[in-house]
């Protein structure tokens, strides 16, 4: 049977990596396949496909369930094709009367001991278990069962005590022990794909089958991450997704994109009519190669959640109740005070805020609204508070705003550095491949005040745990760089080609100065200089070291500085241009890249040009028909500055929950008090929307098209798979409010705006969806001289011509510890929340996290008499909220650290409003506290419960 | 935006130029002034600086003239 091949086909073992080929003929056919590839694979690529029950292509074989054995001429016996490797000139035949016998033994064998999915079994359908016995033609079961554990009962109707129940305890799948075939597929894919080594098999013989943690464990208080690659892996439906259960099998698919973080892994949507059953990641997903989180892969139940807000609103006053109303009256609402405002305010004092959620049409959108109809460029988006001193380190360095890599590079990496940055928690995909490559030799180097998930883990350890005080990031990769620079560990060449040589004789000049040595800063920075010395001969030496960066070096007072000093390093050692090395900054949200790439800062055009630029402005003057200001608009903390200052009266703000997010929460609320009309375009009555007059419902990313671009600047595509519950895609809100205000916007389709962005953007000249359709996705630039995008930057020469090499002078924040705030706090993130949680938390994610924690150090919790979960204040200059106490060494002395997942907790009443030099990006990471014992919320916590209770009244709609 | 924050602001860019030679460091801080400021903060820096510009660091104060004026409103 030789047959078209599915483009997700399984080839069963994974792809060899050797240059060489060989040729082996199977059933007839000749196949050419790379030397140490398995009979398996080949015959599959010839369009063969051998009968299999414990091998897929994600994982390396096993070789136990002996189904897919074939016959070869001149050897002896049936080895088993998963397992063997080909061979030259080979003649394999995968179904000769010999081997047909022997499976239909085999799958006999496994049916006797566990049925074969029925008619009302959920696995029906969806069984690989039941497709082999219908493929090797399984016709009569001769045997007696054997295994112990498959029946509850025994003969005799005794209850059977090796039987065990089904494990229901992850929200989203389900484990029944009775149906596992004990392949281990799902414990390899753990350990192989996942690499959290959470599932084993216990037992022996008969009575083994697979188990999650340790024997009394469920998976839910096992190590289990609920990654769903077992549940992908299972054959025989022993694993599977609730949903089947509940709603009955997909009946077509749809390719999207994971709208949560930014790594971006593609997923298929598999839905019946236009219900989604379940989300399964795409194996040609390039970020994912097949794998997902349990935000994207599960957590998607908001989308259909009871709080979400399907019908436009309006009032008055935001202490007025909510009036349900058309969007005719909501619009015409808005844009009558919009207009009104702009004429009694001017041009200036109006503004918009997207989020890094939206498509980039829609951010693109967006930004024209301000430029073309409000006339001005106060548009800003959330990358503000996480990424921008990104753009503007990587801009100055480089020559472009973006990182050098794919994900696919770290297979190359020697040596991973990661700077303030936890992606088992936050980027848990990428953490993934990481830790792949770890387990495979690389090695890793964590600058980190806190002992993260990512650290350490089964079969690796960090070579290096730079400890550092929060706030002292410049300061650590400056002395890196003294120990490269002094030990004369830098590539020269590289830097004579590619760089400035007289600009890095003058920033050797400033690092050589003893006072950046790691033993002159040690007392700064609490890390051992012998650490630091070691940690920088390994990144200079040993091999390809690529840099992976969070938001730990960005929200900062110097993030702009730190990210500079990144740049650095790697010019510095070489390590920019090829696979395996560059650096590469790991986005928070989904379209952090692309709501940059799309000019939602105040000062920049689509495409990092500034607005001062006549050339650049003429492009979007004639497209749109209108003069552009050449003045740089107000970023969000600008505008509630002005807003407090009564020059700055409305805003839009499309996605984004700038009251939870923003540091400084009384502050933010003051802003947004002061505005005569915030409008609010969200799914849910976020926080900002307590003090908003208009509200536009929002769609999901399952209810419209459009395009996001992840952290290695990848355009994915995001496919409509349902009808937007609240009648309209947010691209058309966007476009209805523009035209309410008297713009003549004709858009029809997502596309015609991509267009557009590719006829203005010389790096997105060549991007349209016929080819994102053709290719899957495309990394930027994306033009003439690359037609399909551009994997790796930098390859032989810097963006901006050479690489620059700038000093960076560490500049103490004026965030101090002192006797009344002696603790810095840090923030952070969980895997199974998401940012301000508006998303996550109404899923089944609360079941791992459903408040936030504070995470102290024993010998701070003793000294101030604190027992491990009780409630504490958290105290700042800024304000103070109370939450729950973790008691742990993860944090030196002196550090505490919290996330920002819920709204009744509001870590950001307690952070400040000090930010990045360059960029104002806030600087949340260090935050001068005190922490006592508490008996309850804080004022401003029931104050703030008491303004959103009353608050998101809403009246029912006038009949 | 409340005068001490405003100085804080100009003052942290000042820092960060203050590893430059002289002459590119006052360029510096008054070009990423004139880029990233709207007309209203650098408004408000300028009348500061008019009337002395207490508590700003030398550069910016040097910088003054090199400060774009922002259009009447
Ligand atoms: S649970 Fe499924 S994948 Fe795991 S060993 Fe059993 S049958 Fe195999
Ligand atoms: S949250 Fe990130 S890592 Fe998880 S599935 Fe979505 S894009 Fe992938
Ligand atoms: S698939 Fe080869 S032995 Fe199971």
């Amino acid at each position: 049977m030789k047959d078209f091949i599915l483009p997700d086909a399984d080839y069963g073992t994974p792809a060899a990596r050797a240059k060489e080929t060989v040729t082996l003929n199977i059933d007839g056919y000749d196949v050419t396949v790379p030397a140490g590839t398995s009979i398996m694979r080949a015959a599959m690529e010839a369009g063969i496909s051998i009968p299999k029950l414990c091998a897929t292509d994600s994982v390396d074989a096993f070789g136990s369930c002996r189904l897919c054995l074939v016959e070869i001429d001149g050897r002896a016996g049936t080895p088993a094709s998963c397992t063997t490797p080909v061979a030259p000139g080979i003649r394999v035949h995968t179904q000769s009367e010999a081997v047909q016998t022997i499976r239909r033994g085999v799958m006999e064998l496994y049916a006797s001991d566990h049925p074969v999915p029925g008619l009302t079994d959920a696995a029906n359908g969806d069984s690989e278990l039941q497709s082999m016995a219908a493929r090797v033609g399984l016709r009569e079961i001769r045997y007696q069962p054997v295994a112990q554990h498959v029946r509850q009962y025994g003969a005799d109707g005794t209850s059977n005590p090796d039987w065990k129940p089904i494990d229901d305890s992850n929200p989203y799948f389900s484990y029944d022990p009775s149906k596992c075939i004990v392949c281990s597929l799902c414990v390899r894919a753990c350990d192989e794909v996942q690499g959290t080594f959470a599932l084993t098999i216990e037992g022996r013989g008969f009575d083994s089958r697979m188990s999650a943690g340790m024997a009394d464990d469920n998976y839910l208080s096992s190590d289990c991450v609920s990654c769903g690659a077992c549940v992908q892996v299972c054959p025989t439906g022993s694993l599977q997704e609730k949903s089947i259960a509940q709603m009955g099998l997909p009946d077509r698919s749809v390719i999207t994109t994971c709208a949560y973080c930014g790594v971006g892994c593609n997923f298929k949507a598999e839905m019946r009519g236009d219900e989604l059953v379940r989300m399964v990641p795409y194996k040609h997903g390039p970020a994912n190669r097949g794998h997902s989180c349990v935000k994207g892969r599960f957590a998607y139940g908001y989308a259909t959640h009871r709080d979400r807000i399907l019908k436009p609103m309006i009032r008055e006053n935001f202490s007025d109740p909510w009036k349900e109303v058309s969007w005719d009256e909501a619009l015409g609402f808005a844009a009558t005070r919009m207009k009104d405002i702009i004429t009694r305010h001017g041009q200036k004092s109006v503004g918009v805020v997207t989020s890094s959620r939206c498509t980039n049409e829609e951010s693109y959108l967006v930004q024209k609204l301000t430029r073309a109809v409000f006339m001005n460029n106060n548009t800003d988006t959330c990358a503000r508070v996480c990424h921008s001193p990104t753009g503007y380190g990587l801009g100055q360095t480089f020559g472009t705003s973006a990182g050098t890599q794919d994900f696919d590079s770290v297979e190359h990496c020697d040596v991973a550095l990661v700077i303030g940055a936890n992606p088992a928690a936050a980027h848990p995909v990428f953490a993934s491949r990481l830790k792949k490559r770890l387990r495979g030799g690389a090695k890793l180097i964590v600058v980190d005040p806190r002992r993260s998930e990512t650290m350490e883990g089964p079969h690796y350890e960090a070579s290096h745990h730079l400890a550092l005080r929060p706030g002292t990031n410049v300061i650590i990769l400056s002395a890196l760089a003294h120990v490269i620079v002094t030990e004369k560990l830098y590539d020269e060449a590289f830097i004579r080609t590619r760089c400035d040589w007289d600009e890095f004789q003058d920033y050797a000049e400033f690092i050589t100065d003893p006072r950046h040595s790691p033993e002159a800063t040690e007392a700064l920075t609490g890390v051992p200089a012998a650490e630091v010395r070691g940690a920088a001969r390994l990144y200079a030496t040993g091999g390809n070291a690529a840099i992976y960066y969070g938001l730990g070096v960005t929200e900062h007072s110097q993030g702009s500085t730190a990210v500079i000093g990144i740049a650095n390093l790697a010019m510095m050692t070489g390590n920019i241009g090829r696979a395996g090395v560059g650096v590469n900054p790991l986005r928070g949200q989904n379209n952090v890249q692309g709501s940059c790439d799309m000019g939602s800062f105040p000062h920049e055009l689509p495409g990092y040009r500034h607005v001062k630029n006549p050339e650049v402005r003429a492009i979007y003057e004639k497209a749109w028909g209108v003069e552009i200001d050449p003045e740089p608009g107000l970023r969000i903390n600008n505008m509630l500055d002005a807003a407090i200052d009564g020059s700055f009266k409305a805003l839009y703000c499309q996605g984004e929950d700038i009251l939870q997010s923003d540091p400084d929460s009384q502050h933010t609320a003051a802003g947004l008090a002061a505005m005569e009309l915030v409008i609010v375009h969200d799914l849910f009555l976020n926080e900002t929307a307590n003090y908003a007059h208009v509200f536009f419902p929002g769609s999901t990313f399952l209810e419209k098209d459009g395009t996001f671009t992840n952290a290695e600047r990848r355009i994915n595509m995001v496919r409509q798979v349902m009808a937007p519950k609240q009648g309209y895609a947010d691209w058309e809100v966007t476009q209805l409010l523009a035209n309410a205000m008297g713009a003549n916007w004709t858009y029809t389709h997502p596309s015609q705006i991509m267009d557009e962005i590719a006829m203005t953007t010389p790096s997105f000249a060549g991007v349209t969806y016929e080819k994102l359709d053709r290719l899957g996705s495309i990394q930027w630039p994306c033009n003439d001289s690359a037609p399909e995008g551009t994997p790796m930057m930098h390859i032989d020469g810097f963006v901006r011509g050479k690489g620059k090499f700038i000093r960076t002078e560490y500049v103490a924040t004026d965030e101090r510890t002192g006797p009344r705030y002696p603790l810095l706090l840090t923030t952070g993130r969980v895997l199974s929340q998401y940012n301000v949680g508006a998303q996550t938390r109404r899923t089944e994610n609360v079941v791992w996290y459903d408040e936030d924690i504070l995470e102290m150090h024993p010998h701070d919790a003793e000294n101030r008499g604190i027992r491990d979960g009780e409630l504490v204040r958290l105290a700042s200059r800024s304000g103070e909220t109370s939450l729950r106490v973790w008691v742990t060494d993860k944090v030196s002395p002196g550090v505490v650290f919290t996330t920002f997942h819920h709204p009744g907790i509001m870590a950001n009443v307690v952070t400040t409003d000090y930010s990045d030099w360059a960029t104002n990006c806030p600087e949340y990471k260090v935050t001068a506290v005190q922490v006592s014992p508490s008996n309850g919320p804080s004022e401003w916590q029931e104050t703030y419960e008491r303004h959103s209770e009353q608050s998101r009244r809403i009246l029912p709609a006038a009949e | 935006m409340s005068p001490e924050k405003m100085i804080r602001m100009a003052n942290q860019i000042a820092m960060f130029f203050e590893t430059k030679p002289h002459a590119e460091g006052v360029n510096g801080v008054a070009a990423h002034i004139n880029d990233f400021w709207e007309p209203r903060m650098r408004r408000q820096l300028l009348d500061h600086l008019a009337t002395g510009g207490e508590g700003l660091r030398p550069l910016v104060l040097e910088g003054a003239d090199l400060i774009r004026k922002p259009k009447a409103a």
